[in-house]
Formats: structure tokens, sequence, C-alpha cells
């Protein structure tokens, strides 16, 4: 966020805020990423259920985990925790 | 209290649905197991509902001015003071939807707390809130430290642990005392609803969260939550060390109304097949803050371990009367 | 001339300020009992037992929550209030800093006691004055009829959406709190439509939008966040901007107020006693001012041009009023019911001296320590510092400029 910040005069009192820290992309963090293998996974949803960004969902539409690359930090929970080893933990860039 | 799974949509897909309200983008580390702790306590969430935290780690990562993750109304004020917050809005709620005020809905109050706000500074506070009997459902997410400062020892750090102010010495070998037994104590205060949970295992975590917000009265749970960057563990592993911990009987899962105690499902398999309980060692290796304990030299701190577990166990058992 | 009509109590200071509690519609009270407030808690428990107040009354375990339950459930919409003295007050200080900085305008009455250790129970301003410069306004009332008065005011004064930031209204322990005086209550009605039902503030979010400052489902927000270097200070100085503001925000609550009960002091932040053409003046807070104002007028009959000034607002401090009224004055005493130790004087002696002293002919100022733990303070005291007024008025030589009246040497 490169924006001129704010001075005392335009802020909301007593440090209100609603700005959503989904504007704060958490994604450049990781190193490696999970690449999904939609033939493998059963859609347990254990992926979604315990990543700690909230950065898998489920598109029932579409029956796809959705990875949100914009935040996941690359912990690996998912893979780890995957009971049918749908994802793989990748280098970033050399997925 | 009847189990309403049905009636709260706690099949796996369907909470994938239910709406998240702790947002992606807080500033958690990798791994962070208080995150999902959280996150899924939210997702439990059942309608409007007003949260706040302790200072800790997860006020300081949620909500970084000007940016939260909470899509909810929440407020934070200082470091021992969740509890005496949960009260203060509730009591506010009580009052301004009696003068008509507000609306006239229920607002579920919850109040997230780690275990420094909690075993100790915050104590007060909450042993307080709770004889007052105000109408909140308290969150302990148990990284068993200090974390926010920098993996401090707490009231609720386990025997033998490195932590910065209990190190792993020459003399002392890490953490001398054992950990409070928070739950126990909450227990004994005839409260309405008592459990613990662990991120392992989520459905059981999720539905007890329910549990505590539908009771009429104060809940609390005490959530097991590691922490990757405090106990050296591995990113990827956290939620499978919160496993472990429940299969070695290191963090047993149990709730109790009014001081009765029930064991739950996955600790209840472990009491009816006691060859299934894991030896501590398994839970220990798996993290670097218990690394020391593995030199000849501090066998015995080991030995400890594993007796204070099986002493606490064979106790839970008992008030389970499951022994 | 009074609008309304009102009838005389005997009221002990404690007992007046429950009884404005009562009349103010406050929604949520949590307070934890010490000498010399605990008549009021006591007192409002009995209201609330007999259905006379519709309050959640909530007995908190320690001054620390009491605070804090008072803070969320102010920011969750409700009108709050809370009473406390000496290290009950010292103990909610981290707080006091959280109600201003989240801009919850809590009422306290503190009756003002003096700090450990050794314990003491009575009267002095030690524990008010820790609490300079943590962002609350500062009353102190005279007599118990002021604390009446200053309590109702104290609502209108804290949530007025100029200032939205927490008051406290002092009382001195024991002196005031526990002694009887006839009170001059004004009706329920007139009290309920004079502070009204709190309002909460409107602030514009990221979006634009004008939204309600206060924890509510419908319109989510977040109160408390973690400020980096780059926004609490901007935050601060919206704080002390509220706190500029609130000076004429005390004067027109206090004037409707005056039109209202027909009662005045001053004109709200202080109350300028004979000070017209007076020589030598003595400066002080309290109940101590109406022992002054006796031998004030003593002096008067005997042709002494003695006068003096009462601070009634502490915080913020009433600079301009201070200034214009000692200017052209001779010899001015500060009264100190408090001693910042190691501090060149009392906390009242530095912020009067360093408002006159750009003034280019400024009086001699000199300090007055007294009444510390309850220590008396007599007419012959307050007369014997007249007279050494006198002798500076004359002589322009200050002997002594910090002394300790009352003290055994």
């Amino acid at each position: 966020m490169s924006t001129q910040k704010k001075g005392w005069k335009e802020i909301p009192l007593a440090g209100a805020c609603w700005m959503s820290s989904t504007e704060y992309k958490t994604g450049d963090w990781r190193s490696y990423k999970p690449v999904w293998n939609a033939d493998k996974c059963t859609r347990c949803m254990f992926c979604h259920i315990y990543c700690p960004e909230g950065a898998i969902k489920h598109d029932p539409e579409t029956d796809k985990m959705v990875f949100d690359f914009d935040f996941c930090k690359g912990c690996g929970i998912c893979a780890n925790e995957c009971p049918a080893d749908a994802i793989e933990m990748v280098l970033e860039g050399k997925e | 209290m009847v189990n309403k799974l049905s009636e709260w949509k706690f099949t796996s897909k369907e909470f994938a649905q239910t709406p998240e309200k702790f947002l992606s983008g807080h500033r958690a580390c990798a791994g962070c197991g208080p995150a999902i702790a959280l996150r899924l306590v939210m997702k439990a969430a059942r309608g409007p509902i007003i949260a706040t935290n302790s200072t800790g780690c997860m006020e300081v990562v949620s909500t970084i001015y000007p940016y939260t993750a909470w899509k909810i109304p929440w407020i934070h004020t200082a470091f021992e003071t969740a509890a005496a917050n949960a009260a203060g809005i509730e009591s506010a709620l009580k009052i301004l939807r009696k003068k008509g005020r507000i609306k006239d809905e229920h607002v579920d109050v919850v109040a997230f707390s780690g275990d420094g706000g909690t075993f100790d500074i915050g104590f007060q506070g909450l042993s307080g809130a709770v004889e007052r009997g105000h109408d909140f459902l308290y969150v302990l997410y148990d990284n068993e430290a200090y974390m926010n400062t920098g993996i401090q020892r707490s009231g609720g750090t386990p025997h033998g642990a490195w932590t910065t102010t209990s190190p792993a010495g020459k003399v002392i070998p890490g953490k001398a005392e054992y950990k409070k037994p928070i739950a126990d104590i909450m227990v004994a205060h005839n409260m309405p609803y008592v459990a613990t949970a662990s991120i392992s295992h989520w459905k059981d975590l999720v539905v007890k969260a329910r549990k505590g917000m539908e009771v009429n009265g104060p809940a609390f749970m005490h959530t097991f939550a590691p922490c990757p960057r405090g106990w050296r563990s591995k990113t990827e592993k956290s939620v499978e060390i919160a496993r472990l911990a429940v299969e070695t009987c290191v963090f047993p899962l149990w709730e109790a109304e009014y001081g009765e105690y029930k064991l739950s499902t996955p600790s209840k398999v472990i009491a009816l097949k006691p060859e299934r309980k894991k030896p501590v060692d398994v839970y220990l290796k798996t993290q670097g803050r218990f690394k020391h304990l593995f030199k000849p030299e501090n066998k015995k701190v080991l030995e400890d371990i594993q007796k204070e577990v099986d002493r606490r166990w064979q106790k839970l058992l008992k008030d389970c009367k499951t022994d | 001339m009074a609008k309304v009509e009102q009838k005389t109590v005997p009221l002990s200071g404690d007992n007046a300020v429950a009884y404005a509690v009562k009349q103010c519609d406050v929604d949520v009270v949590a307070a934890y009992p010490i000498t010399p407030q605990t008549i009021i808690v006591e007192k409002f428990s009995e209201y609330v037992a007999n259905g006379e107040v519709d309050t959640e009354f909530v007995c908190v375990e320690s001054e620390h929550t009491a605070m804090t339950c008072c803070i969320t459930a102010s920011a969750t919409g409700a009108r709050t209030f809370t009473a406390t003295a000496s290290a009950g007050l010292a103990l909610m200080h981290e707080m006091l800093g959280v109600a201003s900085g989240c801009r919850t305008p809590v009422v306290m009455s503190v009756v003002n006691r003096a700090l450990s250790a050794p314990i003491n129970i009575h009267c002095d301003h030690s524990d008010a004055m820790c609490e300079r410069d943590i962002g609350w306004l500062q009353l102190y009332a005279e007599n118990s009829q002021e604390a009446y008065d200053s309590i109702i005011q104290a609502f209108r004064i804290a949530e007025n959406l100029e200032v939205i930031l927490p008051t406290m209204v002092g009382l001195d322990g024991f002196v005031l709190s526990h002694t009887l005086e006839n009170v001059s209550v004004l009706p329920d009605e007139a009290v309920k439509k004079f502070v009204g039902i709190r309002q909460v503030p409107r602030v514009i979010n990221h979006e634009g939008k004008l939204v309600p400052f206060k924890l509510d489902p419908a319109n989510p927000l977040t109160i408390g966040p973690l400020d980096l270097q780059d926004y609490y200070f901007e935050h601060k100085r919206q704080q002390e901007e509220s706190m500029r503001k609130a000076l004429d925000v005390i004067k027109r609550v206090h004037d409707d107020y005056a039109e209202l009960s027909g009662r005045s002091y001053g004109n709200g932040l202080v109350e300028a006693y004979r000070l017209d053409d007076a020589e030598i003046v003595t400066i002080c807070m309290g109940s101590t001012a109406g022992t002054v104002k006796t031998v004030v007028d003593e002096l008067r009959e005997n042709g002494v041009k003695a006068g003096l000034l009462k601070i009634r607002a502490f915080r913020p401090l009433p600079i301009e009023d201070i200034v214009s009224n000692l200017t052209g004055k001779k010899a001015v005493a500060v009264m100190d019911r408090a001693c910042s130790f190691g501090g060149n004087g009392g906390p009242l002696f530095h912020e009067i001296r360093h408002t006159v002293y750009d003034l280019p002919d400024r009086p001699k100022l000199v300090n007055y320590i007294y009444g510390l733990g309850g220590r008396d303070i007599t007419p012959d005291m307050i007369d014997g510092i007249y007279k050494e007024l006198q002798k500076i008025a004359e002589t322009g030589e200050i002997k002594n400029k910090i002394q300790f009246m009352g003290l055994r040497e």
C-alpha cells in the first residue's frame, strides 16, 4: 500500500476500523505452494477446515477445491492432513 | 443438552459453506494453531455475534490498523480483560434490549484469549465474570506460553518445556512447574458448560463451540492450539501435533455441565481400549521445545511428564466415571 | 431564577452522587467498593433492588474490571457510570487510558482519597492528580450540592459529540462524602430531559459511509486495534483536540444547567470569588474552597483586598480564565492537596505557574501543600496564608516558595 497516509483530522476517532484484512495479501509470504490433484481428492473438506488462512474453499458448482494464492502462506497443513494425498507442496515457481 | 448436529449443519460439506467471519489476510505465522481455532469457532456462530479479544497473538495479527480480519463487531481493551470485556458487552446488551433501545434479538458474546490472558493475568476477571453468571462463551486458545511477547512461560506451559523464561539450561532443564489445570478449575466454579477441544478434532471443537454459545450463562472452552514458532515444530504439523496430544492423553477431550464430567469420543475411544494410548515421547519428539529432554541427563523429566500425564488421565477417568 | 421547583433533601456527598445517578437514566453501573465511596454503590444497589432505577448493576470483582465493563458497555451504546477512590483509581489506571483512547464517555465519581503507602482512607487529591495526563476530564466539587449538579452535567459533557471523552467528578473523601448537607434536587423528569438519551457518535467508515460508532451486529466495526508507529500519534492528537473543545462544552452545559436549576459555579470552569479588585489571591480546588470563602469574607470586612480563584475544571485546564483572572494580581498562593514528590511543588502549582508564565507582569506565586491524608485545613491556617501573601505583595520578596501547611516539623 503506497497511498499517502491520512492526517489526524481525516481518520475516524478511536482507531475504529473496518477495512477488511483481505486487502492485505499475505500470499507473498510463502516459499512452498500447494498443488491440488482433482482426481485423487475425495472432497473431505479437511484442507478447507484446517487452513489457518481460510484460503481453500469448496466451490459446490464446479465441485473444485479453490486455492486462494493471494493469502496462502505455504504452511503445508493442507498437504499434511489430506487423507488422499491429493495435495503436494511444491517450491514456488517450480509447480 | 441435545446435539442438534443436523440442525446445525455440521457435516463437512455443509460446514465448508458456512460464512467466514475471521477473514484471510491476518498476519498470523504460517501454520498457526490459534488461527485455526478462531476461524473454526467463528464458523460455528449461529447468528448475530460480538467478539472481544484480550491482548495477544490473535488480537495483534487480526487488527493492525487500519485492517481488521473481523467481519463482526469486535473490541479489544487490554491484556487481562477478555472476560471483563464480555461482561460489559453482555450487560449493555441486556439493559438496552430491556429498555427497547436496540433490536430485540439475541446476540452471542464470545471472548477469545490466549493462555497468558487466561491462566495468569486474566484469571481474576474470568473467575469474576463466571461467578456473576454473564451469558458468554470464553474461548481459550492455548499455545502454552506468552507467544506474542516472545515465547515466555505461562501457567499453561507444560513441565519440562523450553521457553525464553524457562530455558533448558545446565542446571534447570526447562519449566519446573506443571501445567495449571485450568479447565478443572473452571469446572469447580460449577458453571453451566466447560469443554476441552483440539484443533485436530474439528467437529468436536465446532460442536462444543456452538454448545457454548447456546448455553444460557457462562461457557468455557479450553482449545489446544499448537504454535510452530514457539514450540519449534514444523508448520505443516500443527494439526498433527494437536492430534498426538489427544492420542497420548496429554490433552484429553471432555466436557462438563455443572460439574458433571463426560469424556468426548476421541478420548473415550482410548478409555475403552487403553492399548490405544500412545506414549508421551511420540508427542514430545515432534517439538524442538522438548528436544533437551531426550538427552540422557534429563531422563527423569521425561519420566515425570509421563507420570503426570497418566495421573491426570486416571483422575479424569474417575471424574467421568469410566475407570 | 430557577426554572423548575426543587426539593431540599439532606444528603451526604456520596448519597447526593447516588441520587444524581439514579435520575440520569444510566444503563450500566459496574463498581467495586472502596472507602469512602462505598455509600454510593450501596445506595445505588438499594435503588436497583427496589426497582427505582432501570440499570444493570454489575458487582465486579475489582476496580480494574469495573472500568473495563464500563468501557465495553459504553462501546456497545450504553450510558455507564462507576465510582472509586485512591487505590481503586490507581488500580484502574491502565483502563483509564483505554477509556479515553477508545472514546467511551464513561462518567466516574472519584471520592478523593490519599494513596498508599502507608494506607490512609482520608481526603487528599493525590489519587486524581496521578491521572492528570491520561485523557479524562476532571471536575472538582466544593460541596455535596455541586457534586450532585456536576454529576448530572458530566453525562452531557462527556457524551457531547464534540467531546466524547470520559469524565471524572471529584469530591473530597469524608469531608464531603460523609457529611450531611441540604441538597436541592431537581425533579426526575427535569434531569431526564436534561441528560436525554445517550447519543452515539457517527463516524465515516473507509467506504465513506456514516456509521454509528458502537458494537452493533448490523454495522460491524473494530474498536481498539493495534496502532503501529504510523497512526498512534494521530489518534492521540484527536484526543487532545476534543479536550480543547471540552472547555466550551463545559461552559455551555453549565450555563444550561444554571438556567434550569438557578445554581451556577462561576462560568463552569473557574469561579472568581471577590477577585475583581483583589490584590492577594488563593487558588484551590474542592471543599477547601468553601473554607477559603469564609476567610475571604472576613478579610474583606476588615478591608483586606483578598480573593479566591476556585478551579472547578482541572482538565481541560482553563488557561484563558486563569490568565485573565490573575492578570494584575500581586501575590498568589496556590494550595495543593497533593504532593508531586521531587517535583518542585504541587501539581496545581505547576499548572498555574506555567500558565501565567507569559504574562508581562505576572504575579508572585507561592505554593502551599496541605491536607495530605485528611490533615485538617482550618480558617486560621488560611488566614495565615493571606497574611504571608500581604507581606509578599508589599515587599515583592518570596521567602519560601513552597511550604507545607499544617505539617508538624
